[in-house]
């Protein structure tokens, strides 16, 4: 596949991780997040840890737009779309996401709910325009990525003037999430996760592009390197990072120009913010209630609003009390280190979120990487 | 008094359509049966109307297998559902190192149901058994009610006959073996996903729905008793064989990325959709797990077939009390190849 293989070449990753192992000063330690789902993917995919010198570690942070959405929401989707009239259309991977009392969207179209698993918000209209007596509802999820498509759908049915479309929003903004994480007041054993960067995020910084991390990055003297989701993408960007934390510096760095520039897609952010508001604060799953954090739909399209047509009302629910989701998100754990981690916990049968979407910390760990815990085991046993 | 030996009027193949009375049992049952499965399938052990059929067995190990198929799209580039229930039922027969003898099918047909679509599957049954060189000797047919199913399900059932002396099965896998795959993966759940309404997306790409028993035949000959094991990585891909075949087998497995062949099409629609080309659906390939020594000479005998000509040498079983099947990138690292939690679902950002 043309531009798709060059980014996944070995050789030249060999070459990379040379260099990454040459530079690293041996007496130190780095440790990077990448913040993104997409990368977590692409660093559990490909195997990139075992290509980095073992004083370079990476932690997983929150970017997994299906993991962080709080319970409730889920709980709220899955009454609307258990109501007479209604269709509920949902990107697929919201399907197996565990609510309240082991409820998911998969059960409740099992159980007879009109769930419509959907690609394209324009999906969504055309269902709505061809069935006009279901109530056709669109779940909305995301980060920045997806927003300009949720805005564009908004903006199509409002010209349509169509009166059976709502959408159910949630999306989420990323700068305010990497804040949250530098920002952790410092846990009972006074373990404040200790980040030396992040690999910023790849498709989101398309639209937002790299301008909005640099207030972070100043504030808190951390460098970002924005990058694509190619393996070759992250090695590169990890380089640059351990690069500049030789040399002491915090910027932001943009790794990822083939599709990312300073300003991002102003054509996106004008529909997003003709269409959407921030949000006071928003329930992130795993790191709480967090300010301005979150989109709402104007006033101006409020009769699309599903929030507002059906008076939803979210209710908060608790994640299981052993789940270890929250210090992963943050970076403070390991998922090994979870005690339910495979025990109860497992992509077939998730309590956490981080194990929810293939994206997730504890689902690509689980998936790909599980492996190493078992060599690790040995090696620590052998040693005792 | 001629009309009470009047024969019913002939189906309206072109513009008719199902219905409940074609699965009454009564006369509509046996015309349809008659005009579409009969003339359709047309061999002696069916042909006399019996409601099983009766033959001679030789003597040996008789292997049999039963399959249901509910795939949707009914037609798809590469085939049909019909050469789908034909092939996926001799393959299985054939992973014993079966020579498949004889298929039965069952029908489970949805009111409302064009009888030319029927005609179609029916058609394109008997053409696959009968490239197959194997019978459809006996078969079943009902009728649901509008909503009650999907267009039509079929079911059959295989039975086939191991030569002397040959016995596959997962659990004689053991460290050290080499893993020989027939070509590339993921065609068939490529080909069928780009024709679903909600996807559509342009491919020339085929399904590789086959029959793989003359494959088999060649590999058995040929490598005999140093074959351990046979499956088809069907429903959930490389990544679900590799590891239904390691919890047999109490083993794990190695295999290298780079020497799994891939078509660009599949790699390119996968990327595209978010998928991994190891989850996605074979109906043409098989793994052949083999002891080291008789690896090459299996894999140059496999290269000669038609169906076998893309196969290659593609990892080894190992010693792991995890029955973990580990994957070397292409990248350079490693990774676990596991089995999907539920169907593969497309990723959104």
């Amino acid at each position: 596949m043309r531009h798709i293989d060059e980014y996944r070449d070995g050789t030249l990753a060999r070459a990379i991780a040379a260099k990454i192992a040459g530079e690293a000063m041996p007496d130190r330690h780095y440790q990077f997040m990448e913040f993104c789902g997409g990368h977590t993917h692409a660093i559990s995919r490909y195997g990139i840890e075992d290509l980095l010198p073992p004083n370079v570690q990476m932690v997983h942070g929150p970017g997994c737009p299906v993991c962080v959405l709080p319970i409730g929401r889920i709980d709220d989707a899955i009454s609307l779309a258990m109501r007479p009239g209604v269709t509920l259309c949902t990107y697929a991977d919201l399907m197996r996401v565990p609510a309240s009392g082991g409820a998911s969207l998969l059960k409740a179209k099992a159980a007879g709910a009109d769930i419509r698993m959907v690609y394209s918000t324009l999906d969504v209209i055309r269902i709505a325009e061809a069935e006009p007596c279901r109530e056709v509802v669109f779940f909305a999820i995301g980060f920045e990525t997806t927003t300009p498509s949720t805005a564009l759908a908004i903006r199509l049915a409002h010209r349509k003037s169509l009166t059976n479309f709502t959408v159910f929003c949630n999306h989420v903004l990323t700068p305010p999430a990497i804040r949250a994480i530098l920002d952790t007041p410092d846990t009972a054993e006074g373990a404040r996760v200790r980040v030396d960067g992040f690999v910023g995020p790849a498709h989101v910084s398309t639209v937002i592009g790299t301008k909005p991390y640099e207030s972070v990055s100043a504030e808190f003297r951390k460098p970002v390197v924005v990058a694509g989701f190619e393996p070759l993408d992250v090695v590169q960007a990890i380089l640059m990072l351990v690069r500049q934390v030789n040399d002491g510096r915090f910027e932001v760095e943009n790794q990822y120009i083939r599709a990312v520039t300073a300003e991002g897609n102003l054509i996106a952010q004008r529909e997003i913010a003709e269409v959407f508001e921030l949000r006071a604060a928003f329930e992130w799953r795993g790191l709480g209630e967090l300010p301005a954090s979150a989109l709402q739909i104007r006033d101006a399209y409020a009769d699309l609003d599903a929030e507002r047509r059906f008076a939803l009302e979210t209710v908060s629910a608790a994640d299981n009390p052993a789940c270890e989701c929250g210090d992963i998100l943050r970076g403070l754990k390991k998922p090994a280190e979870c005690k339910l981690f495979g025990t109860v916990c497992s992509p077939e049968s998730p309590m956490g979120s981080c194990m929810v979407s293939p994206e997730g910390a504890c689902a690509a760990h689980w998936t790909y990487g599980r492996f190493r815990d078992i060599a690790r085991a040995a090696s620590t046993q052998a040693a005792e | 008094m001629n009309e009470l030996r009047l024969r019913p009027r002939k189906l309206d193949i072109r513009n008719g359509r199902v219905d409940l009375s074609h699965g009454a049992g009564g006369r509509a049952t046996a015309q349809l049966v008659e005009e579409i499965f009969l003339r359709a399938f047309d061999n002696p052990l069916l042909n006399r109307g019996n409601d099983q059929a009766a033959f001679d067995v030789p003597a040996g190990r008789m292997v049999m297998s039963t399959d249901g198929y509910v795939i949707s799209p009914l037609f798809f580039p590469g085939g049909d559902i019909g050469s789908l229930a034909v092939h996926g039922t001799i393959n299985d027969v054939a992973m014993a190192g079966a020579r498949p003898l004889h298929l039965a099918a069952s029908y489970i047909i949805e009111e409302g149901f064009p009888l030319a679509d029927l005609q179609r599957i029916a058609n394109s049954m008997a053409s696959a058994a009968r490239e197959a060189g194997v019978a459809i000797v006996t078969g079943d047919t009902k009728v649901v009610e509008r909503g009650k199913g999907d267009g039509v399900f079929i079911s059959t059932t295989g039975i086939g006959l191991v030569p002397a002396g040959l016995d596959l099965s997962a659990e004689f896998a053991r460290p050290g073996d080499r893993v020989i795959l027939s070509g590339s993966i993921g065609d068939h759940g490529v080909a069928v996903m780009s024709k679903r309404s909600n996807l559509g997306f342009e491919t020339e790409l085929l399904s590789d729905s086959a029959a793989l028993h003359e494959l088999v035949a060649e590999m058995v000959r040929a490598a005999g008793p140093s074959l351990r094991v046979l499956r088809d990585p069907t429903r959930g891909g490389l990544a679900a064989a590799l590891n239904e075949l390691a919890q047999q087998s109490g083993c794990g497995f190695l295999i290298d990325e780079s020497a799994i062949p891939v078509r660009g099409e599949v790699a390119a629609a996968c990327e595209l959709l978010g998928l991994d080309p190891l989850n996605v659906a074979n109906e043409g390939k098989l793994i052949a797990i083999v002891a080291p020594e008789a690896a090459e000479l299996l894999l140059s005998i496999m290269r000669r077939h038609p169906l076998g000509h893309e196969s290659a040498l593609i990892g080894q079983v190992t010693h792991d009390p995890q029955c973990f099947v580990q994957m070397t990138t292409s990248f350079g690292g490693g990774r676990i190849v596991d089995w999907l939690g539920g169907e593969q679902l497309p990723r959104i950002c």
